[in-house]
């Protein structure tokens, strides 16, 4: 009954986002304000009736309802509740329906607070998502639906794939979707404003903290996934370049890059005709992401040929979404009005670098990770692009990113001082000159460039404070004016400081781990030591632990600095699930600093040694706590007066005056 | 600067950037790419020996020699050609006789595949879609593995 009940209101869900993508348009073309004002209680209705689907969902693997296939194919009566709520979204149908649900949501939100947004750009937005929610709905009825039945119900579920069954993998897949789904909005704006042939400023203002949000989003969704793969592989690597991850970069990158031309259309109105543009290709991005992830179109071209119909289905929907906006485009853009003037020695100019060197990273991002796709349909040759390939590529253009980076938030709009901005950053560049010395004094073996790395994230950091301290005129003026200055600091500065320090603390820790990471393999009997970097690791032997729903096999290692002081133990194991009769790699992990200890086992074998890997992996965490700052930048930008106001002052108060002389609307 | 100007300064250095990026990238297809092989395929093409390729086919059954220090040595066979690879190191989890393996490496001069890399699949059910197609090619695809390839495998993993 229940699977039933969610199956029909995703139905009816359809209809209403057919309803809201069609008659707002009408409304927007024939000028019939009550036309264009069904869209809201539409977006709200369709909302409603997704959630209620997506409950549907919820309640059958909650109660392990085997009957429903979906649950039967990826739960298990064993698995703890929290498990049993994340399958949900750790299948593709499920995962499906989770997307469409934030999409509804963000719908929703527009729909509910977008009061004060013109009616026609609110009409016409709303409708566009409306064509990607139903386009979606339409996918997962025809194709993907979650509320299947088996005719005999099974008593037992095949369980989740166990590297599944972890608390990273819980909140990293909708941390994603909110990113992905968050760049929609972006788009549906961006639609809406060729639809409708008119775009200012404000545009930016009310697109701005959508795009901001989803950028955290994202930004946090990656790096969870980036930790999930550290630990729960047993591979100890942190990123590797594979296309499920690249999948995610690429959005992240265009956002990146979206969110900061953005910031140029708002306050110099210039740009306007690229950030649509960048809005199109990041919700296209975000939309190649989900579908390629999902599909498995990524292990080989041919999965297509297994399930034809999802294939040409996630193929129309790209074409027509991507390509129909793309179109749209080329048609409308030359009609909205360029922006204003600057100099390419400015605030602006630098964004544009910015822009310029992300938007090209991008491009290199996807051509590595969809040329193999391509050459293979094309020449039936199987070829592998893997890091070498992108270290090669996404790394050079990097790096004059990073090292610009610091002047564009010291640099004035429309006509900047670049001497100015570089006297101000000798501060930072002498840091960063003592931390590449520094680095050449204190680490050993390595490539030789990376002391030059750290000099370049120590530089980003070290601009990143220096842009707060020449704001609030820091050690110039007595402590209490600093203070003052410092509380009365914008947000979006603050923010802006706080995420450009978090990319430096990332690379920082990319590069030390990289260059500096030590590691063992060896095959170990009870009673033997092994040393790493500053520690002294003895194995004392092998136990056995049963889980709710595995079993494991724990290998136990006492952990001493080398000067004999007793650290702690490490714990790492084999874990087998036996639903599945699968195993897994339980690392152990032991934080010293922002450095770690990392420990796996491998298969014991028949004579009782055991294969282990042990990493010393220096500043690793910081990868991780970069996207953590990252994240509080967005934040902090996000809660600045500016956005949380809206819209500029004088539109407001002609709106106002509008709706007081018309009430009878 | 007039705007045109200015405009003529954005263009050329947006192209700029992306001349470069275009070098980089076809100096690194030249250097970096790795081509999927069967062991087949190895004996047809005479791929000559260091040069990286992915070897991918079945362990064959019986083969798995573990040495010393980690060391193990066993047999890639598509049904048709095998080809015997050397690897040192910890073998990932689902690694087994009669299961699909894909490792990457080069042949050294005695013919042996010397693998500095094997790939993790972290699915029993799962077959690298490489190594399926390679076994259609050979006509020793049995609807076993064609069962098994097809059962849904969870998603979301790598």
């Amino acid at each position: 009954m229940i699977p039933e009940l969610g199956q029909y209101a995703l139905m009816l869900a359809l209809g209403l986002a057919l309803i809201q993508g069609i008659m707002p348009i009408v409304g927007t073309r024939t000028n019939d304000p009550t036309l264009m004002s069904i869209a809201a209680p539409a977006a709200i209705a369709q909302f409603v009736f997704v959630a209620i689907a997506f409950t549907a969902l919820a309640v059958s693997y909650v109660t392990s309802d085997f009957s429903v296939l979906n649950v039967f194919e990826n739960s298990n009566s064993q698995m703890p509740l929290i498990y049993r709520l994340t399958s949900i979204w750790g299948n593709h149908e499920g995962s499906m329906l989770l997307w469409v649900s934030i999409l509804a949501f963000f719908g929703a939100l527009v729909a509910a607070f977008g009061t004060n947004l013109p009616a026609v750009l609110k009409a016409n937005a709303l409708a566009v998502q409306a064509w990607i929610a139903a386009a979606f709905h339409l996918f997962i009825l025809i194709t993907s639906n979650p509320f299947l039945r088996i005719p005999d119900a099974p008593f037992e579920g095949r369980d989740l794939n166990p590297i599944l069954q972890d608390p990273g993998l819980a909140f990293h897949p909708p941390m994603l979707y909110l990113g992905y789904v968050g760049f929609s909005i972006a788009f549906s704006f961006a639609i809406a404003a060729l639809l409708e042939g008119r775009i200012d400023a404000a545009w930016a203002r009310w697109v701005r903290p959508w795009v901001l949000g989803a950028w955290m989003c994202l930004t946090l969704g990656i790096a969870g996934g980036s930790y999930w793969a550290y630990y729960e592989l047993g591979w100890g690597g942190f990123w590797f370049w594979d296309p499920v991850e690249n999948a995610s970069l690429m959005p992240w990158l265009a956002g990146t890059a979206l969110l900061h031309s953005a910031v140029v259309m708002e306050k110099r109105g210039a740009l306007k005709v690229w950030t649509i543009l960048l809005a199109i290709l990041t919700f296209s991005l975000s939309l190649i992401g989900t579908f390629l992830v999902r599909s498995g179109v990524l292990t080989s071209v041919h999965a297509f040929a297994t399930d034809p119909t999802r294939g040409i289905f996630i193929l129309a929907i790209l074409i027509v979404f991507i390509g129909g906006a793309l179109a749209l485009y080329a048609w409308r853009a030359p009609l909205l009005k360029q922006g204003g003037l600057f100099a390419p020695i400015s605030r602006e100019g630098a964004l544009v670098f910015n822009n310029l060197f992300l938007t090209t990273a991008c491009a290199t991002v996807f051509t590595g990770t969809l040329y193999p796709l391509a050459l293979e349909a094309l020449t039936d040759a199987k070829i592998s692009v893997g890091p070498p390939f992108f270290n090669a590529t996404f790394g050079p253009l990097f790096i004059p990113l990073m090292l610009v980076m610091p002047f564009g938030p010291l640099m004035g709009w429309k006509r900047g001082d670049l001497l100015g901005a570089a006297q101000r950053l000798l501060a930072a560049a002498m840091v960063a000159a003592v931390a590449v010395a520094a680095a050449f004094a204190l680490e050993h073996g390595g490539p030789v460039l990376a002391p030059f790395g750290v000099g370049v994230a120590v530089f980003v950091i070290a601009g990143a404070v220096t842009d707060i301290v020449e704001r609030t005129m820091f050690l110039r003026l007595p402590f209490r004016a600093i203070l003052r200055r410092a509380v009365g600091l914008p947000r979006s500065a603050w923010g802006t400081a706080f995420a450009h320090f978090g990319i430096g603390v990332t690379l920082l820790g990319i590069i030390g781990v990289t260059a500096w990471g030590t590691e063992r393999i060896a095959e170990i009997k009870p009673g033997d030591q092994l040393e790493i970097s500053h520690y002294r690791l003895s194995f004392d032997g092998v136990f056995n632990r049963t889980g709710p729903n595995y079993r494991d096999v724990v290998g136990r290692f006492t952990v001493h600095r080398m000067s004999g002081e007793l650290i702690g133990v490490m714990e790492p194991s084999r874990r087998t699930f036996p639903a599945r009769n699968m195993a897994t790699t339980e690392a152990a992990l032991m934080t010293r600093g922002a450095s770690q200890l990392y420990l796996s086992l491998g298969d014991p074998n028949k004579d009782g040694s055991v294969p282990v890997r042990l990493y010393f992996k220096p500043h690793v965490l910081m990868i991780w706590l970069g996207a953590v700052f990252m994240f509080m930048g967005g934040a902090l930008s996000l809660s600045d007066r500016r956005l949380r106001v809206g819209a500029p002052r004088p539109a407001r108060t002609k709106r106002t005056a509008n709706s007081v002389l018309q009430p009878a609307e | 600067m007039t705007r045109k100007q200015r405009r003529l300064v954005l263009i050329g250095s947006g192209l700029a950037v992306l001349a470069v990026a275009v070098a980089l990238m076809l100096n690194a297809f030249r250097d970096s790419i790795v081509f999927f092989n069967s062991p087949s395929d190895v004996m047809e093409k005479h791929v000559g020996s260091g040069t990286r390729i992915r070897l991918g086919g079945l362990v064959k059954d019986g083969s798995i020699v573990r040495g010393s220090n980690l060391s193990v040595r066993f047999e890639v066979t598509d049904g048709n050609s095998e080809l015997p690879v050397a690897y040192q190191g910890v073998l990932p989890d689902l690694f087994r006789e009669g299961q699909g393996v894909v490792a990457e490496g080069a042949l050294d001069a005695a013919g042996v595949f010397n693998a500095d890399t094997i790939l993790a699949k972290h699915d029993e059910t799962y077959m690298p879609k490489e190594v399926a197609d390679a076994l259609k090619k050979s006509g020793h695809w049995k609807d076993d593995y064609a069962q098994r390839a097809a059962m849904p495998v969870g998603g979301g993993g790598k």
